[in-house]
């Protein structure tokens, strides 16, 4: 069962991934990295972390590529169209993609005994939940980065009220 | 059903469960619109549809086949595909909810839970990430039919269904700070102690937060008085100006469904769910049949409610203005919303 998701979904984000770059109109690309987020989420699930998958889905998913979504559709953007700079792109892309793909299968096989290794079934049919266990790690044990991350954000906001101010 | 096995079981129990589900929530939209014009025609003086059938109780019907036969018109220069997803969405995304709710007591027949499509641990976030995926099929439908009045009406559509989101999970965190799980069959059981008075609304003091809910869940539903997105005034018809036939009818069918969706949600966040308002006041009569009965009819009995209040509000109120309606969600609702947040943990903190 667990296995029959993973392929599904994982091949789904794979395909998803690919039609977000084979794509011409930005829209469509977006949609298609929505699919990738989507099936990501269920790889996470079938993990046994429901509350990434969750929070992909509603954080991801529904907030961030809404608003990706929502500016496409406000400047109206056409189809994009071919210039040297993108052909350069397909020539240097391929080979470099396909590079750090062959490194980094060759670092995770060659490195699996010091990674670890985990299984793939199993995790669904307990009903334990790991939203306690997320909260004591991010409220109390790492409250110091979260908080600093959240800062982070914060100061980005501000930096774009600032940028997009009038001039008085 | 001795020779199947227990997957076999499962799984022939569970497409049981979603066929039936299925039916009788197609079958709830369909008389909640009759609901809806019945109610609101007696509001403001008028009969509302009464020549179909005893009563008018085949007009959902008639419009049904209406719908099914109308020519499904699709503009030139609309985007295709996305013109034709885009209500599929809506749709199935305001369906899919459903599949989460608890609408009866914990009634096991071999080894499956009937009153529930699925009894997930993370039920709540997986109701308020389809919600948040439906807000697509409506940005979508707006931006596809390449019609400035569409659009116009998704962009109010997406933008206020994005801010009013965020209170909406805000003030469901009272409620699970309260039950410890997002599971929504434990939400329910923190209530059952004591009937009525151990309800999240009441005995819960999460009064606030259901303020704030019902009004965030109107927004969210693009219902009145926060019916923006379709106000006919300004936008014609709104996002879905260029849909005709069966596909403007599956955007009819999503926004009542995810009324019902919502008036689920609230039935079972702050009153108790399935669990009758008398506790155990009144004393167990009747079989086992009966006992498996109750619930359901008393969380329909609630849900109608909640119907009712929702044709009630759109008959009392006039719309919200625009930006009235954005710092009504931003600069009350979310402060609101937290602050009930922080009340509601100090006072369990220093309870516990």
């Amino acid at each position: 069962m667990q296995l029959a998701l993973f392929l599904i979904f994982g091949v789904l984000a794979v395909a998803g991934a690919i039609n977000l770059l084979l794509q011409r109109h930005p829209i469509n690309s977006a949609l298609s990295l929505v699919v990738v987020m989507m099936s990501l989420a269920v790889l996470y699930w079938s993990l046994g972390a429901e509350f990434l998958a969750a929070a992909q889905v509603i954080v991801y998913s529904g907030a961030i590529m809404v608003l990706f979504v929502f500016v496409i559709m406000l400047l109206n953007a056409g189809e994009e169209e071919h210039t040297t700079g993108s052909r350069i792109a397909y020539v240097a892309g391929f080979p470099g993609a396909a590079a750090i793909f062959c490194l980094l299968s060759f670092v995770f096989l060659s490195e699996r005994k010091a990674m670890g290794g985990t299984d793939l079934g199993g995790y669904l049919s307990h009903s334990a939940n790991n939203i306690a266990e997320i909260s004591r790690l991010l409220f109390r044990d790492l409250l110091l980065p979260f908080e600093v991350t959240s800062i982070l954000i914060l100061v980005a906001i501000l930096g774009a009220v600032v940028l997009a101010r009038k001039e008085q | 059903m001795s020779h199947l096995s227990q997957f076999q079981t499962f799984l022939l129990l569970s497409i049981l469960k979603i066929a039936v589900v299925l039916v009788i929530t197609l079958t709830a939209v369909a008389y909640t619109v009759l609901l809806e014009r019945k109610v609101l025609g007696r509001m403001q003086n008028r009969w509302g549809p009464s020549r179909t059938g005893p009563f008018g109780l085949l007009q959902p019907l008639a419009d049904g086949i209406k719908l099914f036969l109308k020519e499904d018109l699709l503009p030139l220069a609309a985007e295709r595909p996305l013109f034709i997803i885009a209500p599929i969405i809506a749709l199935a995304c305001s369906l899919i909810s459903i599949s989460v709710v608890p609408f009866g007591a914990v009634q096991h027949v071999k080894g499956v839970d009937m009153f529930a499509v699925a009894d997930l641990n993370i039920g709540l976030l997986v109701i308020l990430g389809i919600t948040s995926i439906g807000v697509y099929g409506i940005a979508l439908s707006g931006w596809s039919s390449n019609n400035k009045f569409a659009l116009l009406g998704s962009l109010r559509a997406t933008s206020q269904m994005i801010s009013y989101e965020l209170a909406l999970g805000l003030s469901l965190v009272g409620v699970v700070l309260r039950a410890q799980s997002l599971r929504l069959r434990d939400i329910v059981d923190s209530q059952a102690a004591h009937g009525a008075l151990s309800w999240n609304v009441f005995g819960g003091f999460q009064f606030v937060a259901f303020f704030i809910y019902l009004m965030a869940a109107y927004a969210e539903t693009n219902r009145s008085p926060f019916d923006l997105p379709e106000a006919e005034s300004e936008l014609v018809a709104g996002y879905h100006t260029e849909y005709s036939s069966m596909k403007f009818a599956m955007f009819f069918m999503a926004e009542y469904a995810n009324m019902i969706t919502v008036a689920c949600v609230a039935t079972l966040l702050f009153f108790g769910g399935p669990a009758s308002p008398f506790g155990h006041l009144i004393p167990t009569f009747g079989g086992a049949i009966v006992q498996a009965v109750l619930p359901v009819l008393w969380f329909v009995a609630k849900v109608l409610a909640f119907l009712l209040l929702y044709i009630w509000v759109r008959g009392t109120l006039p719309r919200f203005r625009y930006d009235q309606l954005m710092s009504f969600g931003w600069k009350f609702l979310l402060p609101l919303a937290m602050l009930n947040i922080i009340v509601t943990s100090l006072v369990m903190a220093l309870r516990g």
